[in-house]
């Protein structure tokens, strides 16, 4: 099943939309990282609200996601973690390092928009 | 019309795409067992990661799930079963963040958190079998 990503300006939305087998979440990452080059994009919010399990791979792949997308200049940011994924995931002891998490996709597009800003200080020297 | 007792949902293990069928499986008998939405995900992750380990180490192997009963309470018996090489050393396996494959290393560990109860019997050159139960509260 392939996950549909939106373009909001600067920034990527993937809204996962039910189960995803390993196959999905690998095209999901070729799939991104492809439109992030492409667009320019500088942000991009992973939407796992309906993710049925996190196990270790959609944990690894997530946590692959993140870091490549950030080689082209990109942050990412996981959101929608239900409380039974959290706690499968703290009981499992995954983590997702590397991304930022926020709780909904309100709340991560507004995380990227002031970190993006932020960088855009920096770069200017001020 | 013969009634049918359906207690064993056998799922063969042989490739990645057979993980969703696994988990799928456990979520479907872990709702008709009444299983709090919580207790569901923690099966279905297990579920997850024990089938993950055959077909990293193990194909072909099975998931084969049970609804078993004890002292009047239901629960759902997770068997993930193979015939591949075996664990040299359990105790090892079973330390958080040993991994012989470059992996993580939580999903034994990992999954006998996630159940209520956890065996593993394993012989070098035979096979392992993981059996796990969740009761429904």
């Amino acid at each position: 099943m392939q996950v549909p990503i939106l373009r909001q300006g600067d920034f990527l939305i993937a809204s996962i939309q039910g189960a995803l087998t390993d196959a999905d979440l690998m095209q999901l990452r070729e799939h991104l990282v492809q439109s992030v080059r492409r667009f320019r994009s500088r942000g991009v919010v992973i939407d796992v609200t309906v993710l049925d399990v996190m196990d270790s791979f959609a944990a690894r792949t997530l946590r692959s996601i993140a870091n490549m997308t950030r080689l082209l200049g990109a942050r990412t940011v996981v959101v929608g973690i239900q409380p039974e994924i959290a706690f499968s995931m703290v009981q499992l002891g995954l983590t997702l390092e590397g991304t930022l998490t926020s709780l909904d996709l309100d709340d991560g597009l507004a995380l990227l928009k002031s970190a993006d800003k932020k960088r855009q200080r920096h770069s200017d020297g001020s | 019309m013969a009634a049918e007792r359906v207690d064993a949902v056998v799922v063969p293990i042989v490739s990645d795409a057979d993980l969703m069928l696994a988990r799928q499986k456990g979520r479907e008998l872990a709702i008709a067992l009444g299983f709090s939405h919580t207790d569901t995900t923690l099966l279905a992750t297990a579920i997850s990661e024990v089938a993950r380990n055959i077909v990293l180490y193990a194909v072909p192997g099975e998931i084969r799930l049970h609804v078993v009963e004890r002292a009047g309470r239901r629960g759902l018996m997770v068997v993930a079963a193979d015939r591949g090489p075996g664990i040299p050393n359990i105790a090892q396996a079973m330390q958080d963040g040993y991994s012989t494959s470059r992996g993580m290393g939580l999903g034994l560990p990992g999954s006998k958190r996630l159940m209520d109860e956890f065996d593993i019997a394993s012989e070098v050159g035979r096979g392992t079998t993981v059996t796990m139960i969740k009761w429904a509260q």
